[in-house]
């Protein structure tokens, strides 16, 4: 009974970081959107021919340079970056919650998620 | 159309989908790319890209709704989140490789195939199975507040099955930009026997994690698309909300059957439009 206890204490943290991580991303959203429209008004985007995004808004370093100019895409781009982060984020609580309650399965189980997970954000071919 | 109209346009729609994703159950990224494909005339790559981005943000934006009703197993969750992540790794690698004809079949085949499940009468799930050995050395086992208000034991079954379906969610997540939240439901309520609430609720806590795996890869190849991306998760995001928000009320058996046939619609133009490539 203790420990279904503890899991729930667990749970609701983690409940909170993840939507309190969902409302910060959607708030840079919502600005880097409000600029995008300002800018560009009279734009015609086009998205039927796939060109794929520039380096500069595919790298966590170039996004991160744009987002401090408050350039519109890389405002974007950057709260989208702190969405995915957020469930990076839940599972490195959840590694803390498992070693509080001592549950040294569950915390290798949850390296396992997490090492999978910085693979594909730093790993080979991608992003970082 | 100018960058204005389109991004209210495709604002408007994208709630409709979250609204209606969330109030039949079935989630808003399936007719999201569909919708952004075959009305938008969006690339099937920006589509998933722009999707995956927005499963994130409802998967996320609902857990703490979920976890509040105490049903979601994070044991399970996060054993079962090996095997997602694992698929959803190959799945968004498949997916640079895969061309934009395959993926929209393979996209219609899925659409046809949750569109099914979703309409499959639900069997009742017999209690008081005997403890699983592998089940109870992971320590799986749990319990739930019942709609009678005790507190009822369940014992979880063929973890094997489950992890491989899984495995098989995570793929067709990563391929295709979805939460593929039908087929992990399939997995915990099918194939683990776990009460059917327990299934639910566990598995949208496991749809963000499995999405965030297959978009840093996403992003490296350049499918997420700013411009796209803010108004489709935006949208996605206040109608997924609201859709929880009316859901204790609603009465959805019309509903469901609607959005089922939508659902079977856009599944059969997607397979239409890869098999004659005009996608």
């Amino acid at each position: 009974m203790l420990r279904n206890w503890s899991d729930r204490k667990i749970e609701e943290v983690l409940g909170e970081i993840l939507r309190a991580g969902v409302i910060l991303s959607a708030l840079v959203v919502f600005v880097g959107g409000w600029i995008y429209l300002i800018g560009n008004a009279r734009a015609r985007p086009d998205y039927r021919i796939f060109r794929g995004e520039p380096a500069d808004l595919r790298t966590l370093g170039g996004i991160v340079h744009g987002a401090l100019q408050l350039q519109a895409r890389a405002v974007i781009q950057l709260g989208l970056l702190l969405l995915i982060a957020t469930p990076v984020l839940r599972v490195m609580a959840s590694i803390l919650g498992f070693a509080a309650e001592r549950d040294r399965m569950y915390v290798v189980f949850t390296l396992l998620v997490l090492g999978i997970l910085l693979y594909s954000l730093f790993g080979a071919g991608s992003a970082f | 159309m100018n960058v204005v109209e389109l991004t209210l346009l495709l604002l408007i729609g994208s709630f409709l989908a979250g609204l209606l994703g969330s109030l039949t159950g079935l989630g808003g990224g399936v007719v999201l790319v569909p919708l952004l494909t075959i009305f938008f005339k969006v690339d099937i790559r920006y589509a998933i890209g722009a999707s995956l981005v927005s499963v994130i943000a409802t998967s996320s934006g609902a857990a703490a709704a979920y976890v509040k009703e105490g049903f979601s197993n994070i044991r399970i969750g996060m054993f079962l989140e090996i095997a997602t992540t694992l698929g959803a790794l190959c799945g968004a690698f498949l997916s640079t490789i895969v061309p934009s004809k395959v993926l929209a079949i393979i996209f219609g085949l899925v659409l046809l195939y949750s569109a099914y499940l979703s309409r499959r009468p639900r069997t009742r799930r017999e209690r008081n199975l005997p403890p699983d050995p592998l089940a109870t050395r992971l320590t799986m086992n749990g319990s739930f507040p019942s709609e009678d208000g005790e507190i009822r034991q369940y014992n979880a079954q063929n973890v094997p099955a489950g992890f491989s379906l899984m495995f098989g969610a995570g793929a067709i997540s990563g391929l295709l930009g979805i939460g593929s939240g039908a087929m992990k439901v399939l997995a915990l309520d099918q194939a683990m026997k776990l009460p059917f609430k327990v299934s639910t609720t566990t598995s949208n806590f496991m749809i963000g994690v499995t999405a965030a795996t297959s978009a840093g890869i996403y992003l490296n190849r350049g499918y997420i698309d700013p411009g796209l991306a803010m108004p489709v998760m935006l949208g996605v995001l206040a109608g997924s909300l609201l859709g929880a928000r009316i859901l204790m009320k609603a009465e959805t058996k019309v509903l469901r059957v609607i959005f089922s046939l939508v659902i079977v619609t856009l599944g059969a133009q997607m397979i239409y439009k890869g098999v004659t490539g005009s996608i």
